[in-house]
């Protein structure tokens, strides 16, 4: 319990390359990473550049690389490395570099607006809603996402291929076709769109092979895989290989 | 002159939380072309912070509640001193701004008969809170969010264009409100200062540092608070106070700046968390607080206006949370400013826990199980941060700085600011609506209840102007970008000893000074040490320097946004010196008491010189208009004569 000199390694740079740079910088008792990259900056490197905000693993803003692993700054104590270790902080990988640790993430931004949003029920006034606490449990479970991205850092369809990112919107955006799919209330499907469908065809859920490495870096400790994915996986399934859906289809679409 | 982008809006609004994602949501489905400018990625705004709930008399959970009610409970927790017209609207159209969210996707959590449910909160007399467990603010958020996205999808539709008719622009910083030429045309006649309309805003791009203007005839700041200038606090880094200085420097005044709520819980232990939230759920869903000889002291602390409405034993308070109706409140329930100073009471007798703070404790009330499903993002917060099991033993918590009541003076049905013309203001930047002290809960409806109303009024505003737009003046341009680069050069070739001053150190010894002179318990010679210090540091700010270049530079970043937590900062410690009583977020020890002559009156902050962004503050006192005598008949005559005079009574 005490005061140590650790050894940072930051990588400094920008879109046009940059490299590792070793820092000795203090630590003290109960400090987390993000604390000594506040520290470095303050004393050593003024315009070291991070993104953060709230620095209680609420907002999801200090999302980067330390010793390899996708982690929020802000969650990942000091105490869990030894003194002598060196720490490496590096930006998340999949997204492209704007300075030091701040990475582009438009990325995400772009896929949220490809996934249609809540249609509210027709003929239900503000006020009426009626749902029961077990039915909203499984989505209130994906909303819990603080949108950090780490899974869809992590995520190797698209972190070390940049082609599939067009085709794939990443475990954070199937997860929000999942939370839509499952609301009590959501009327999409009665005007004509389904959800599970166009997860499969429009979001890329067929790259996803379950491997649950979202999962694994999920801060919020969200069940991505087993509980949005694999459910989503399943629906889509049954409708795209039920001989009744097929047969549907086929009617409908002739007439 | 200047190398900057233009955009041209019909409203713009600054700052993309609860209130300004709302103002933006109104004023785009009102038909105006709308941006947002954020200082941080869209979707990760200070609301996200919020734990607790929505104040909203749905009732749903007890059905005596009503808007009156909630009126009522609000002006009691401001005693008295709140804007009673913003009450009114506030506690009226809370419950549809409430049930709207669920048009849009929100998912609150529910009653056995499906409805929002409503959980305890101090000072409210019923269940009120609409919530989703202790992550409410991000709920909120992330509605308005996919609500705003759910426009632009609209418009991409329409359009071909998801940003036709409405675009966040994030990761940007308003420096300056620009207001139109009032004639003269010279930097010397003119815009200076009061009168003028808005005429658009200024600021730059975080990330690549190239500057901006956006023109628009109506601007609605909803920039969140001021906590960033102290040093233990719950706010995050975009608290410097911008929208309260950007209207100061617009010439718009501030009121109620004395006002600042410390929470009474926030974590003081490990030393780089002191000051992050413990919401007040813990106590609303039983957590009680105790001091190191295990005594829960909160009962010696009901001050005589509470008296007859909390509960004298422990049984009898906890009994209330089964049987509310034939029990009183537990104390650990009285409102924020109270419970505050109760711990630092507690812990400057040598009461206090091993960290400085007191317990708070819901280990020994709630089963664990209980523990983990309503309160799951404290569990988690105390596990990853402290290593404590709150199933399994108590936290320590202590006051921090974590709201400001003070901001923006409104007018409360429009939310337009004070003597500017096209500027509006709501959400925490705003003043007035929580008098002295806010309720827990008061917040998020707030937010969503003015954010509207702002967002409705610009609109209406900006159609109202048809063509004859202000325009954007050049030499005003001019100056916001050197006074933004000023940082650069520094003066540090014109002082003596030639040396810049690092905008971090300055920081620290602002958030040092506040904390020490201005904080919690206030005395009139560490009031007037501050403002001393303030001058220095003001002195010192103008030579703030910084290296590097302007891509994504915090250390520029801060140097900038130092002279708004200076400006604020300054407005906190005169109108705190200037009062001189007690009442809610303002303690004085050397005038304890809370007076009735200074319950009708604001106090008011302008700038003395609006060419100065460093120069001084003046305070003037103005009388509030009396309340509606259909808003006074609410509460018994009794409870009235401990907050307003014999000669308001009479009236």
């Amino acid at each position: 319990m005490s005061t140590y000199t650790a050894h940072f390694r930051v990588w400094r740079g920008d879109a046009d390359g940059g490299g590792l740079r070793d820092y000795r910088v203090e630590v003290h008792d109960g400090e987390v990473v993000l604390d000594i990259i506040h520290r470095l900056q303050a004393t050593q490197a003024g315009d070291l550049a991070v993104r953060w905000n709230c620095k209680a693993g609420k907002c999801g803003s200090c999302s980067a690389e330390v010793n390899g692993r996708p982690r929020l700054m802000c969650m990942t104590r000091m105490s869990v490395f030894g003194r002598d270790e060196t720490i490496t902080v590096t930006p998340m990988r999949t997204f492209p570099v704007v300075r030091d640790l701040v990475t582009d993430v438009s990325f995400n931004y772009d896929k949220a607006r490809e996934v249609p949003s809540f249609v509210p029920p027709e003929g239900v006034a503000p006020g009426e809603y009626r749902m029961l606490q077990e039915d909203v449990e499984r989505s209130q479970e994906f909303r819990k996402c603080i949108e950090c991205f780490l899974c869809q850092d992590t995520c190797h369809v698209v972190r070390d291929h940049e082609e599939n990112k067009k085709a794939f919107a990443g475990p954070r955006f199937l997860m929000r076709v999942a939370e839509l799919d499952m609301h009590p209330l959501d009327a999409a499907e009665e005007q004509g769109l389904d959800r599970k469908r166009s997860a499969q065809d429009e979001h890329g859920l067929g790259y996803c092979n379950i491997t649950k490495c979202c999962t694994e870096v999920c801060p919020e400790h969200i069940k991505i895989t087993d509980n949005a994915l694999i459910p989503l996986k399943e629906r889509a399934v049954d409708r795209k290989y039920d001989p009744l859906v097929w047969l549907g289809d086929k009617i409908r679409r002739r007439t | 002159m200047a190398q900057v982008e233009r955009h041209a809006y019909d409203v713009v609004v600054v700052g993309a939380g609860g209130a300004g994602l709302r103002a933006a949501i109104e004023a785009r489905e009102q038909g105006m072309r709308t941006a947002v400018i954020c200082k941080s990625l869209f979707g990760k705004a200070h609301t996200v912070m919020a734990e607790g709930g929505i104040a909203a008399s749905m009732a749903n959970v007890n059905p005596h509640d009503n808007w009156q009610v909630h009126f009522r409970d609000t002006m009691r927790g401001g005693k008295f001193l709140n804007q009673w017209r913003m009450a009114e609207l506030h506690a009226r159209e809370a419950p549809d701004r409430v049930w709207e969210l669920e048009t849009w996707g929100a998912l609150f959590d529910r009653t056995k008969d499906g409805r929002i449910s409503q959980r305890n909160f101090g000072g409210h007399e019923y269940p009120r809170l609409a919530h989703v467990g202790d992550r409410t603010g991000l709920e909120l958020i992330r509605t308005l969010q996919q609500k705003i996205v759910s426009l632009q999808q609209e418009d991409h539709r329409e359009h071909g264009d998801y940003e036709a008719r409405l675009k966040v622009f994030q990761e940007c910083t308003v420096t300056r409100v620009l207001k139109e030429d009032e004639g003269g045309g010279t930097e010397e006649s003119a815009g200076r200062g009061r009168g003028g309309k808005v005429s658009g805003v200024f600021g730059y791009v975080r990330e690549s540092g190239r500057f901006f203007v956006i023109e628009a005839p109506a601007v609605v700041l909803a920039t969140g608070g001021i906590g960033k200038s102290f040093k233990v606090t719950s706010n995050s880094w975009e608290y410097t106070g911008d929208g309260h200085a950007l209207a100061l420097l617009a010439g718009a005044p501030l009121i109620n700046m004395e006002f600042v709520q410390f929470h009474p819980t926030g974590m003081v232990w490990p030393p780089s968390v002191k000051g992050i939230l413990v919401t007040e759920s813990v106590r609303g869903d039983g957590g009680v607080l105790r001091n190191s000889e295990g005594k829960r002291f909160m009962f010696d602390y009901v001050p005589d206006v509470f008296k007859e409405k909390y509960a004298q034993s422990e049984d009898e308070g906890d009994r209330w949370y089964e049987d509310p109706d034939n029990n009183r409140r537990p104390p650990e329930l009285l409102p924020r400013d109270e419970v505050a100073r109760a711990i630092n009471s507690e812990v400057k007798a040598g009461r206090g826990s091993p960290h400085g703070g007191v317990f708070l404790d819901v280990s020994t009330r709630l089963s664990a199980e209980v523990i983990r499903r309503k309160l799951p993002s404290m569990h988690h917060q105390f596990k990853e941060l402290a290593d404590v099991d709150i199933t399994a033993e108590a936290m320590e918590v202590g006051p921090t700085c974590h709201y400001v009541m003070g901001g923006v003076d409104v007018d409360p049905d429009t939310a337009a600011a004070t003597g500017v013309p096209g500027l509006f203001a709501a959400g925490e930047v705003a003043g007035g609506m929580h008098g002295s002290n806010r309720l827990g809960g008061n917040s998020l409806s707030d937010l969503l209840v003015f954010g509207r109303r702002a967002g409705l009024h610009a609109a209406e505003y900006t159609a109202g102007l048809g063509g004859a737009r202000p325009a954007v003046v050049e030499w005003q341009v001019d100056a916001a970008a050197a006074e933004a680069l000023r940082p650069f050069s520094a003066e540090a070739e014109t002082v003596p000893d030639g040396v810049p001053e690092n905008p971090y150190t300055l920081h620290q010894e602002l958030q040092q000074t506040m904390n020490d002179l201005v904080g919690i318990i206030r005395r009139q010679g560490e009031m007037e040490e501050a403002l001393t210090r303030l001058d220095a540091l003001r002195v010192r700010a103008r030579r703030a320097g910084v290296e590097g270049h302007r891509q994504f530079n915090p250390g520029w970043h801060l140097a900038i946004d130092l002279r708004n937590m200076l400006l604020v900062s300054e407005c906190v410690a005169r109108a705190a010196l200037e009062r001189t009583e007690s009442r809610g977020g303002h303690t004085r020890d050397d005038h304890p008491a809370m007076d009735r002559r200074w319950r009708k009156l604001n106090l008011v902050c302008e700038l003395s010189d609006p060419a100065d962004a460093f120069g001084e503050v003046s305070v003037g006192r103005r009388e509030m208009d009396p309340i509606r005598p259909d808003l006074l008949a609410l509460f018994e005559k009794d409870e009235l004569l401990k907050y307003l005079t014999d000669e308001e009574l009479d009236r």
